[in-house]
């Protein structure tokens, strides 16, 4: 796997460097600011970019903002972004082209080595991996009434893992139970969130994140 | 101070009757008040007018902000009253406060003034009654004698008559405005402010601003070392024992060490999640990255409430204001929701005239003051530093509007490229 790593402080992208090639990725390129985040995005076209949120030369969104516009240039440019903090306006931001391929996590995720390559693969393959902090605000800010309270404290975990990005079996295996269940929780979910089944995972992900965020109904 | 530019509009003339009128019984008002002020000076001599005092001092106080405020209406000329605040206890300090304060004394001034003021407007009302009577008296056919002088039985003395009559009529008219001109002049005058009572108002109410600012400060930074020395630091301190423990013992129980490293792996995480709050609460990574503008729909998004934002920038605040500005809304709408039992929400940011103004609304059931404690004169407080002001708008029964304006200058750098949110 082609990757491109933007992230300025230099212990951290040596770091990363080193956990992505010790799983069979090739780092194509690794910069430090946001213009030449948006060069080597174009140029390199990786099979996925991880990137920071804040860059220099401003040391604001510049990470976030490079990504989005990369994006539109090269629409479903796989790209994972990280960041000390998470916000729902930048997950919303990343999400609204529509394009799988997107990931938003904290940096602590890095901790758990297994998990963080998992995502950096969806996110490679064109799917989706969202922080549970971000799918925790989702479900708490739509929670007050509405067809989510209809749901079952089971289907609601189900929902929540699928938010984040995983597929049936992973689901299955988080929550200890079968393939079919999970297929039964989803179906159910849907039902009741009156969305359109698909058999797609990913377009089913971004489905219920365009709900969660309130995109699709107008509010 | 910034004196704005005022437009002499002319009031149309039933309006400037209007305030005339206002003016008047506030005139007659105070008028009244003089004998209870003579009183209370009489009665201060064996201190039992000490109340009286206070009452006829803020009373006093009360009749002249009228004036200045329908002066003000009448005129286009902003008449800012400056009186040494009354502390809120202590019957001595607040009656030696009141007696000391210069700003008293000219109001005692305009108080004793108000017959003059009265005689000054009193006089084309006055010709214009005479003129009345004398045309009234040349055109009745069996007249009185006119001022009990002479009666006018003639057609020339009835002729001369009516001219005069006209004559005072005219004069009459010539001078209400001059007269009306004086009388706003002179009161004008008496209720304007000095420039050194303006300046010691000001320096009170900086050094007040500025004690609170440090004592704000203060708390602030003992939190934050209270916060990172019982959190970040104590967790950081497990951490290095949890590695040093799996370095002793990691060749001869690798099962043992293994947990330990899970153990410290997740102490990392929890010594970030507080970093994490921590510096949210100091100055949210939003708000750097996005501004006031990007920062208050991210707060929107995550708020229990529905909250609807609108924000009408041209560039950034300054710092400090954006921060300020920024944790004044967040607790705004976490009072509306906990306090207020509000379902809905708005908040509107603007900026004109030099001021940045943010408006939150809620549904709730409204009554929110400011009491010394609350956490709206804490707010208060925080954006006094600024020289910045609070309305709340808040009847029982709701809705509550709140209302900060805070002086400030918006630099020229534009917010943001993208900002596609509800």
């Amino acid at each position: 796997m082609r990757v491109v790593i933007a992230e300025d402080l230099a212990l951290l992208r040596d770091g990363l460097i080193r956990l992505l090639q010790a799983h069979d990725c090739t780092v194509v390129a690794a910069v430090d600011n946001g213009p030449e985040l948006h060069a080597a995005l174009t140029h390199h076209r990786p099979d996925v970019a991880v990137v920071d949120v804040r860059l220099p030369p401003t040391f604001t969104d510049e990470g976030l903002q490079a990504a989005i516009d990369a994006r539109t240039q090269v629409p479903g440019l796989p790209i994972l972004v990280l960041s000390q903090h998470v916000e729902q306006l930048y997950a919303r931001e990343l999400l609204s082209d529509d394009h799988g391929g997107v990931g938003y996590l904290l940096k602590d995720r890095v901790f758990d080595i297994g998990q963080f390559i998992e995502s950096i693969r969806r996110v490679a393959e064109g799917g989706t991996a969202m922080d549970p902090a971000v799918i925790s605000q989702l479900l708490a800010s739509q929670d007050q009434s509405g067809p989510l309270a209809d749901l079952t404290p089971r289907e609601r975990e189900v929902l929540g893992e699928m938010a984040e990005g995983r597929s049936n079996p992973a689901i299955a295996q988080r929550l200890y139970i079968t393939d079919k269940a999970v297929s039964k929780h989803i179906n159910n979910i849907f039902t009741k969130l009156d969305l359109a089944p698909s058999t797609d995972d990913s377009r089913r992900v971004l489905a219920v994140l365009a709900y969660l965020n309130g995109t699709d109904t107008p509010t | 101070m910034t004196t704005t530019p005022h437009h002499r509009t002319r009031h149309p003339p039933h309006t400037t009757l209007a305030y005339l009128i206002l003016l008047l019984s506030q005139h007659i008002a105070a008028f009244l008040l003089l004998p209870l002020v003579i009183a209370s000076a009489l009665l201060t001599l064996i201190w039992i007018g000490l109340p009286f005092v206070i009452l006829t001092g803020t009373l006093l106080r009360t009749l002249a902000n009228s004036q200045r405020h329908t002066l003000t209406h009448l005129t286009h000329q902003p008449l800012t009253p400056s009186y040494r605040p009354i502390p809120h206890h202590g019957i001595n300090r607040r009656a030696s406060t009141l007696i000391t304060d210069p700003a008293t004394w000219k109001d005692l001034l305009w108080l004793i003034s108000a017959p003059l003021s009265l005689l000054i407007l009193a006089i084309p009302p006055t010709l214009a009654t005479h003129a009345l009577y004398q045309a009234t008296t040349a055109l009745t056919p069996n007249p009185e004698p006119i001022y009990d002088l002479t009666t006018p039985h003639t057609l020339t003395a009835r002729l001369l008559l009516i001219t005069l009559a006209a004559a005072l009529l005219y004069l009459a008219h010539l001078l209400t405005r001059p007269t009306l001109t004086l009388y706003t002049r002179l009161n004008h005058l008496l209720l304007t402010s000095t420039a050194k009572a303006r300046l010691t108002a000001r320096v009170q109410h900086l050094a007040t601003s500025r004690a609170n600012t440090i004592d704000t400060q203060a708390a602030e930074i003992r939190r934050i070392e209270r916060d990172l020395h019982d959190g970040a630091q104590a967790r950081l301190v497990a951490l290095g024992m949890h590695l040093g423990m799996a370095e002793q013992i990691v060749t001869q129980d690798p099962h043992t060490a293994r947990t330990m490293l899970t153990e410290a792996r997740e102490t990392t995480r929890h010594a970030l999640t507080e970093l994490r709050d921590l510096v949210r609460g100091i100055h949210p990574p939003v708000l750097v990255e996005r501004g006031l503008h990007g920062a208050v729909h991210a707060l929107a998004l995550t708020h229990q409430l529905p909250v609807t934002v609108t924000v009408h920038l041209d560039g950034r605040p300054a710092d400090p204001v954006e921060s300020a500005a920024y944790f004044a809304t967040a607790e705004l709408l976490t009072n509306a929701a906990k306090h207020a039992h509000a379902t809905h929400a708005r908040v509107h940011i603007n900026h004109g005239n030099n001021r940045l103004v943010i408006t939150v609304t809620d549904n709730g059931h409204g009554g929110a003051t400011t009491t010394p404690a609350s956490g709206l004169a804490g707010i208060e407080r925080r954006i006094d530093a600024f020289d910045g002001t609070m309305n709340i708008t808040s009847p029982p029964g709701g809705p509550t509007i709140i209302t900060l304006e805070i002086p400030c200058a918006l630099s020229s750098q534009k917010t943001l490229p993208s900002s596609g949110t509800a």
